[in-house]
C-alpha cells in the first residue's frame, strides 16, 4: 500500500478583493459594464495594479502527510489554514498547483452543517449524516451510538430549536464524531463548546487518530495539536514557514508569534480588557529590577506585573496567574493570597500586583501567561487574558541547577534545586554530605 | 460514505491507483466549461432524497393549513380563473367546463411555479452548507424542484375528484400522463437551475422572479385555450416548455383534441435543451460559488 496520504504540489488559491469581480454583482453592474468592457481591458493592460486587486490565500504549497500520520495546521488568523481545509475537502478550487488525495475525505469544517432548526433531533441525525456523506443504512447502524454519545435520548422527537446551546453542539458533533473516512479533515471544531464537551471532542479525536486513520487538524489549541499530532505544519501569510515534529512547530510559532511578547499594554481604556468595575492596563515580565525581561535564567527570580485601574470603589479583587507550557500545560496557577489587599476592598486607581517566581523552579522553554481578576463573593470575572505575554526560561549552562552537568533534553515542568543526601557506607571522609 | 470518493472528481482525473481499492482524488484547478458528471449525482440521490424531504418538511411545520396548501393554492387560483375568465369573460374552453379546464393547467403550472420560485433562492439558502461541505451542488435546486412533487400529488388527487364531478372519464391517452409529468419536471429544473446559478452572482433574481413567474403564467395557456392559435404561431408557441406540458395534461386526461401538435414537440426539445445548458452553465459557475456566495 503507498504510504502517501494526501500530496499537495504547488498549490496556491488566488482571492480577489474589491475590485469589479469583488463582490455580490448586480445584473444593472453587468449590463452597464458592458460597453465599457473593451475600454476596460485596454486599460488593464495598460495598468493591470489598479483593476487585478487580488491576495495569495496560499502560495506554493508543497508537502506530503503519510497514511495514518495526524498533521496539524497551525498559524495565525489569515494565515491561509481554512483555505487549505477547503481546497482539501473540495469545497473551493485551488488557483494553481493540485492536491492528490488518497482515500476517502471526511470532513468536518463546521459541525451541524444543514441543521434544521424546525427538525427533530432524529430527524437532523439523519439529514446531516447525509449532507457529511453517510449512507442510510450506515446512520442507522450507528444511530443509536449517536444518540447516546450526544445524551439527547429524551429530546430525540423534539425539534432542534428547543435544545440548549450545549445539547445541540453534542448532537452536532456526535453526528460528525461517527463519520469514518480515510482521511478526516478537521477545523476549529474544538473552539466551540463548554470544557467537558471540548474535552469529549478531544477525546473522539485522538481515538480517530489512534485508530491509525488519517486526520488533518486545524486548530488554534496548540495544547489540542502537540497532543494529538505528531507532525505540524506552520503556515504564515500563505506560505509553509516551518514543518515538522509538532512540538517543534509549535515551539517556533510561538517564538515567531511572540518576539518581545513580554510586555502588553492597553493605552486605550475602552479597548482594554475589563469591565466598568476594573480595567487591565498592562501586563509584563520583569526581572528585579523592573527592567521587561522576556528571556530569564532559570537561576534568577521572574517577576511577572499585572497594573490594572480600579474605577469603583469597594471591589474585593484577586489578581491571578496561570502559567502553560508551549505545549499547553498547565504548570501553575497563582493567586494572590498573601498580601495585605487580602479580603479588603481596593481604592479607586491604578494598581500593580506581582507575582514572584523563584529561581530554580520553572523548567526550561516557552511560558504564556494567562491573567485573570476574579471577585470571589459574588463571583465574577473582571478579565481574563489568555497568553497576554510570553517568556522564555533558560536553563544554565554552568552546571549550578538542577540539570547539574547534563547537557540532553530533560522532562518536566518544573526543575528545582532541592538538596540532596547521600550516604557511601564505605567512606570515613563522608564527602560532607551527611549531616 | 463519502461515495463521491469512489471515483475521481469530475475534473480530477484518476493518477494510477498504488493499490486496489485506493481512492485517488485529484484536486487542480478547473477553468472554463466542465463536464456534468451525472455519476456524482446519483453517488448523491441519497442526499438528494434528504434534501428534499427537509424542503416538504420544513415548509409545512409552522404553517396553520400545512399540506392544504398545497390544494388550495392552484384551486383557488382555478376559482378565480373561474369567475373571471370563464363566466365574465366567456373565455373558451374547448368543450370542458372552464374550472377542471384550468385546473388540469393550474396542477402542473403550480408545480413548474413553486418549483422555480423555491429553488432559484436555494442556493443561497443553502449557502452554509455550499461553504463548509462537498456535495454536487446541482443537488441543491433539484431537490427543491423534486420537493414540490408531493404538492403535485396532493393538487392531483383533487384534480381526479374534480374530473368524477364532472363525469369526465379518461381516455386512453392516460398513460401518457407519466411523459407530461417528467415533462413538466425537466422544464422547471432546467428553468431552476438556470436561475439558481445566477442568483448565486447576481441577486437581483430574486426580484425578477416573481415578475417573470407572472408574466410566464399569461404566456402559457392556461386561463385560455391553445387552440386560439393558428397555423405557424400554434408551433411557435411551444418554444415556450409550459405549453407542451398544459396542453399535454388537458389531452391526457380531458381528451382535449390536441393534434399531439408540433408545439409539444418543440416544448419538448426547448425544455431539453434549457435544462441541459444550464446544467453546464451551473457547472461553470460552480466553482466560485464557495468563494462568492
Amino acid at each position: 500500500m503507498s504510504d502517501t496520504a494526501i500530496r499537495i504540489a504547488g498549490l496556491g488559491k488566488q482571492y480577489r478583493i474589491g475590485g469589479p469581480a469583488g463582490s455580490y454583482r448586480t445584473i444593472r453592474e453587468t449590463l452597464v459594464g458592458l460597453p465599457a468592457r473593451p475600454l476596460r481591458a485596454l486599460r488593464s493592460r495598460s495598468n493591470r495594479a489598479h483593476t487585478d486587486e487580488s491576495f495569495w490565500a496560499l502560495r506554493d504549497l508543497t508537502f506530503e502527510i503519510k497514511r495514518g500520520e495526524a498533521t496539524g495546521i497551525i498559524g495565525r488568523n489569515g494565515a491561509g489554514k481554512s483555505t487549505l481545509l477547503k481546497i482539501l475537502s473540495r469545497i473551493t478550487d485551488p488557483t494553481t498547483g493540485y492536491a492528490e488525495v488518497h482515500g476517502r475525505v471526511g470532513s468536518l469544517l463546521e459541525v451541524g452543517t444543514g441543521f434544521h432548526a424546525e427538525l427533530t433531533g432524529r430527524e437532523n441525525i439523519f439529514l446531516n449524516g447525509a449532507v457529511l456523506g453517510m449512507k442510510r443504512n450506515e446512520i442507522k447502524a450507528r444511530f443509536d451510538e449517536i444518540v447516546a454519545f450526544a445524551e439527547v435520548e429524551a429530546f430525540l422527537d423534539t425539534p432542534v430549536k428547543r435544545y440548549s446551546s450545549g445539547m445541540y453542539m453534542r448532537l452536532a458533533f456526535s453526528v460528525a464524531a461517527h463519520l469514518e473516512p480515510e482521511i478526516l479533515v478537521v477545523d476549529e471544531v474544538l473552539a466551540v463548546g463548554d470544557m467537558e464537551f471540548q474535552k469529549r471532542c478531544l477525546g473522539r479525536m485522538s481515538e480517530v487518530a489512534g485508530e491509525g486513520r488519517t486526520v488533518l487538524f486545524v486548530s488554534h489549541n496548540m495544547a489540542a495539536v502537540t497532543r494529538l499530532c505528531r507532525q505540524a505544519v506552520l503556515l504564515d501569510a500563505g506560505r509553509i514557514s516551518a514543518i515538522g515534529a509538532a512540538p517543534e512547530i509549535v515551539g517556533a510559532y510561538w517564538q515567531g508569534e511572540h518576539t518581545n511578547a513580554a510586555e502588553r499594554v492597553w493605552n486605550h481604556r475602552a479597548a482594554a480588557p475589563g469591565n466598568d468595575a476594573v480595567r487591565l492596563l498592562g501586563v509584563r515580565v520583569v526581572d528585579e529590577n523592573l527592567n521587561v525581561y522576556p528571556v530569564v535564567d532559570i537561576r534568577h527570580p521572574i517577576l511577572v506585573e499585572m497594573e490594572y485601574e480600579v474605577l469603583e470603589e469597594g471591589h474585593i479583587l484577586v489578581p491571578s496567574f496561570q502559567f502553560h507550557t508551549e505545549s499547553g500545560v498547565c504548570a501553575f496557577v497563582v493567586h494572590e493570597f498573601n498580601s495585605k489587599w487580602r479580603r479588603t476592598p481596593r481604592p479607586r486607581g491604578r494598581v500593580r500586583s506581582l507575582v514572584e517566581i523563584p529561581g530554580n523552579f520553572l523548567a526550561e522553554g516557552i511560558y504564556s501567561v494567562t491573567a485573570v481578576l476574579g471577585t470571589y463573593v459574588p463571583f465574577s470575572v473582571h478579565f481574563y487574558e489568555e497568553g497576554v505575554v510570553i517568556f522564555q526560561v533558560k536553563d544554565s549552562p554552568d552546571g549550578d541547577s538542577a540539570r547539574g552537568d547534563w547537557a540532553g533534553p530533560l522532562a518536566g515542568v518544573v526543575r528545582p534545586v532541592f538538596p540532596w543526601r547521600t550516604y557511601a557506607e564505605n567512606s570515613r571522609s563522608g564527602l560532607g554530605d551527611a549531616e | 460514505m463519502f461515495e463521491d470518493a469512489q471515483r475521481p472528481a469530475t475534473t480530477s482525473r484518476s493518477v494510477g491507483h498504488p493499490t486496489p481499492g485506493t481512492v485517488v482524488v485529484r484536486i487542480a484547478p478547473r477553468r472554463g466549461w466542465v463536464p456534468l458528471d451525472l455519476s456524482a449525482l446519483w453517488q448523491y440521490r441519497e442526499l438528494l432524497y434528504f434534501l428534499a424531504w427537509r424542503d416538504i418538511k420544513v415548509r409545512y411545520k409552522q404553517t396553520a393549513l400545512g399540506a392544504a396548501w398545497a390544494i388550495l393554492q392552484p384551486f383557488l387560483t382555478m376559482v378565480v380563473f373561474t369567475i373571471f375568465f370563464g363566466r365574465l369573460a366567456h373565455m373558451p374552453s374547448d368543450n370542458i367546463p372552464y374550472p377542471i379546464f384550468s385546473y388540469a393547467a393550474l396542477v402542473p403550472w403550480t408545480f413548474f411555479a413553486n418549483g422555480v420560485t423555491f429553488s432559484s433562492t436555494s442556493m443561497v439558502t443553502n449557502s452554509n452548507m455550499i461553504s463548509k461541505v462537498y456535495f454536487p451542488r446541482l443537488i441543491i435546486p433539484i431537490a427543491a424542484v423534486l420537493s414540490g412533487l408531493i404538492d403535485f400529488v396532493l393538487a392531483f388527487v383533487l384534480l381526479i375528484g374534480m374530473m368524477f364531478y364532472y363525469g369526465l372519464a379518461p381516455t386512453r391517452a392516460i398513460v401518457f400522463l407519466p411523459l407530461f409529468l417528467l415533462l413538466a419536471i425537466v422544464a422547471a429544473l432546467g428553468v431552476s437551475i438556470w436561475l439558481a446559478a445566477l442568483n448565486v452572482e447576481f441577486r437581483d433574481v430574486r426580484y425578477v422572479v416573481p415578475f417573470l413567474i407572472q408574466i410566464w403564467l399569461f404566456a402559457t395557456p392556461i386561463a385560455y385555450p391553445t387552440s386560439l392559435l393558428h397555423g405557424i404561431w400554434s408551433t411557435a408557441y411551444g418554444l415556450n416548455p409550459m405549453v407542451g406540458v398544459v396542453d399535454g395534461f388537458r389531452w391526457a386526461l380531458l381528451g382535449t383534441k390536441m393534434t399531439l401538435s408540433p408545439a409539444v414537440a418543440v416544448s419538448a426539445i426547448m425544455s431539453l435543451l434549457i435544462l441541459v445548458a444550464g446544467m453546464y452553465y451551473f457547472r461553470r459557475m460552480e466553482k466560485s460559488f464557495a468563494d462568492v456566495i
